[in-house]
């Protein structure tokens, strides 16, 4: 006879969790290991699973963003900028998608602009600002991102993601490790192939990613534009050291 | 007519006649003292602590330490020696001197040597510092600031007295001022942990889901001054070097102005901040040292270890220095007849919690002798099964201010555990568990 499968009641799940919630690792949530993700706090073998229910959130919630983060913002090096050009792939298959970048991690005084920037002191601001449901970080930290993704759940109801070159992020909802840019180029393809599967549609001239006021105001009041259109040039390596990058190094991600 | 002798006198530079023939010099070959650490390679992780060959000899705790930086490809090391509790830091030093070590410098004095670590992990080479006692307090506050700042690095406590009177004598009250700073802390029983927890520190505190501070501890003279047998790789392979980049957080940009002293700002409620900045910081700190616990087991076999437990009539849990003279109470009273196990604590930070549960669930009597009066241990242990084992636990027996640790001194209290037989070491307050008197025992509890 056949049972029912019980499935485990998801742990990590959008909040807002409350005044001061216990962590994700205090909860005895546990990082992936190479190739699974975690999905709602609970571990998924399947990484491609994850990532399709990524894109799901992203496609379907309100006021989808990406964060980048300095990491994939600034041209340390060449492989940052690959995985920056690999971002934009991934904004390109969102319609309607915001970009607000995380540049830095210094609390912004005296007051932040939350419909431009994110910052790990104050994140929630920008969610509650833009009224954000679904968000992708990638390129942050991982010390920041979870600071981030910490105060995001207790305060807020966005469905969070975390795209991680490391070993991924337990307070993320979703979350995959190991992003090199190959990865990140999956992820754009998973993303396409689950917007077509839904009927989605892009704009016939490719402006799909939404601009913010300021970025609106600098492009002369346009409110879309195309990811593709700045893609980045290769860098120089000459900031690298700010960071501690080598491009061999980083190379050698995944 | 004399003959007169034109002869040469050739004379030193005081004018006094050389009178021996120098030997030839030989043609002198000047050695490079760096020769040997230049020759060293790098190997991973898992072949320097599992598969590279080890030989035996027989050395003290210092100059374990000393042999498992020369092996662990550190680039700093800073000195306030605190002689003479430990000549780890000299030890250190001659490293320097034969180019295995970077760079190293004395300090000022603990508080300057620990802010000095902060600076140079957090600029992103591999750290190494030692201090005890009086010196762990002094640098104590740097000390606490390095988990929240995210700074890998290792720092050996060799533990002796930090009370007044002034003593050098073993003690390891300074570890309960550790455990709640957010660092990892490991303390050793004996040389070879010595050994084998200072290499294995570096790998973890550097992982990137980690990024935290290890403190490995052992208790001063029984493992830093005493000899014992410690098997070790031999001195031409190293880890792997930091790879600063892959951290959590950046490093430090000292080359590119504005150069910043901290890289993060000060955090304060307020239109600015979100209120519970700080809360989550603290959160991640010690969400880092759980994650740190797949790779003490990867690394380090467990956070703790277990012996003899099956159908033990008593446990005996104890760590560091302790834990030698526990595994000798064992077989003492194998020789009386009764059981014993014994449960070998290695990480204090992250703390073994389930382990302990599991190994303590059919328990009925556990002895946690220590080497201090507050009995850090014995809390942390009744903390962690409190409902999930009857056992009656005994605080004790305890020894400190340089006391040590007579092997009957257990044995007595597993005996009077199992018997009900009044201790002579052991007060009645200091029994925790079923069947006991919970007025002494809540006295117990507000004088530690």
């Amino acid at each position: 006879m056949k049972t029912t499968e019980q499935k485990p009641e998801r742990i990590i799940v959008p909040g807002p969790a409350g005044f001061h919630p216990p962590s994700a690792a205090q909860l005895g949530v546990m990082l992936p290991d190479p190739g699974q993700g975690l999905m709602y706090g609970l571990l998924e073998p399947r990484e491609d699973a994850v990532i399709e229910e990524i894109a799901m959130k992203m496609l379907t919630n309100p006021n989808a963003t990406l964060f980048p983060g300095p990491m994939v913002l600034w041209a340390w090096n060449d492989h940052a900028v690959e995985k920056a050009k690999a971002v934009l792939e991934i904004a390109a298959q969102i319609p309607n998608v915001l970009i607000i970048p995380m540049p830095d991690y210094r609390p912004k005084y005296p007051k932040i602009d939350h419909e431009e920037v994110i910052n790990p002191n104050h994140p929630n601001l920008t969610i509650w600002g833009n009224k954000i449901e679904a968000c992708i970080f990638i390129g942050v930290h991982c010390h920041y991102a979870n600071l981030t993704l910490k105060m995001i759940r207790a305060g807020t109801n966005c469905c969070t993601s975390a795209i991680c070159a490391e070993q991924g992020h337990e307070d993320a909802m979703l979350t995959i490790r190991d992003a090199d840019a190959a990865k990140l180029r999956k992820v754009a393809q998973i993303f396409k192939r689950v917007r077509e599967s839904m009927g989605l549609k892009l704009p016939e001239n490719g402006e799909n990613v939404r601009f913010t006021g300021t970025q609106s105001k600098v492009h002369g009041g346009k409110t879309h534009t195309n990811p593709l259109v700045f893609m980045p040039t290769p860098g120089g390596a000459a900031g690298a050291a700010a960071f501690g990058h080598k491009p061999e190094q980083m190379k050698r991600e995944g | 007519m004399s003959e007169s002798l034109d002869t040469e006198v050739k004379t030193n530079p005081q004018g006094d006649p050389i009178t021996s023939v120098a030997a030839p010099k030989p043609t002198e070959v000047k050695k490079d003292p760096h020769a040997d650490a230049k020759k060293q390679r790098v190997v991973t992780p898992e072949h320097m602590f599992f598969e590279a060959k080890r030989t035996k000899e027989f050395i003290t705790g210092s100059e374990a330490a000393k042999e498992a930086v020369r092996r662990s490809n550190v680039d700093l090391s800073i000195a306030y020696p605190i002689t003479p509790q430990s000549e780890t830091m000299q030890l250190i030093g001659v490293l320097y001197g034969e180019g295995y070590v970077k760079e190293y410098y004395r300090g000022e004095e603990e508080y300057g040597v620990m802010s000095a670590i902060a600076g140079a992990s957090r600029a992103g080479v591999r750290c190494f510092t030692a201090t005890a006692g009086p010196g762990t307090l002094r640098g104590i506050e740097p000390i606490a600031s390095w988990p929240g700042h995210r700074l890998p690095a290792v720092c050996m406590f060799t533990c002796r007295v930090v009370n007044a009177p002034l003593a050098i004598q073993p003690d390891n009250i300074e570890v309960s001022y550790l455990l709640n700073c957010g660092m990892i802390v490991f303390h050793a029983e004996n040389q070879q942990d010595m050994f084998d927890f200072i290499m294995k520190a570096f790998i973890i505190s550097e992982m990137n889901d980690v990024t935290l501070p290890v403190g490995v501890c052992c208790d001063g003279f029984f493992v830093t001054h005493a000899r014992g047998y410690v098997h070790m790789q031999e001195k031409g392979i190293k880890l792997p070097p930091r790879e600063a980049w892959r951290g959590a957080v950046p490093v430090l940009d000292a080359e590119n102005p504005p150069a910043r002293l901290s890289r993060d700002a000060p955090v304060q409620k307020s239109n600015f901040m979100a209120y519970n900045i700080h809360a989550v910081w603290q959160q991640e700190v010690w969400a880092a040292v759980e994650r740190s616990r797949k790779y003490i087991n990867k690394f380090m076999g467990g956070l703790c270890s277990a012996e003899n437990m099956d159908k033990a009539d008593a446990v005996i849990i104890a760590s560091g220095s302790a834990a030698a003279q526990s595994r000798e109470a064992v077989r003492l009273c194998a020789d009386k007849g009764i059981k014993v196990g014994l449960i070998k604590v290695r990480s204090l930070r992250p703390f073994p919690t389930e382990e302990l549960r599991q190994l303590c669930k059919n328990t009925k009597l556990i002895v946690i002798p220590e080497f201090n009066y507050v009995g850090w241990l014995a809390r942390e242990v009744a903390t962690a099964i409190y409902g999930h084992s009857k056992a009656k636990i005994i605080a004790g027996p305890h020894v400190y201010g340089g006391q040590s640790m007579p092997v009957e001194l257990i044995v007595d209290e597993v005996e009077s555990g199992l018997t009900g037989k009044k201790s002579t070491n052991v007060p009645l307050s200091a029994i925790m568990g079923t069947d006991v008197d919970q007025g002494a025992v809540s006295h117990f509890m507000q004088n530690i």
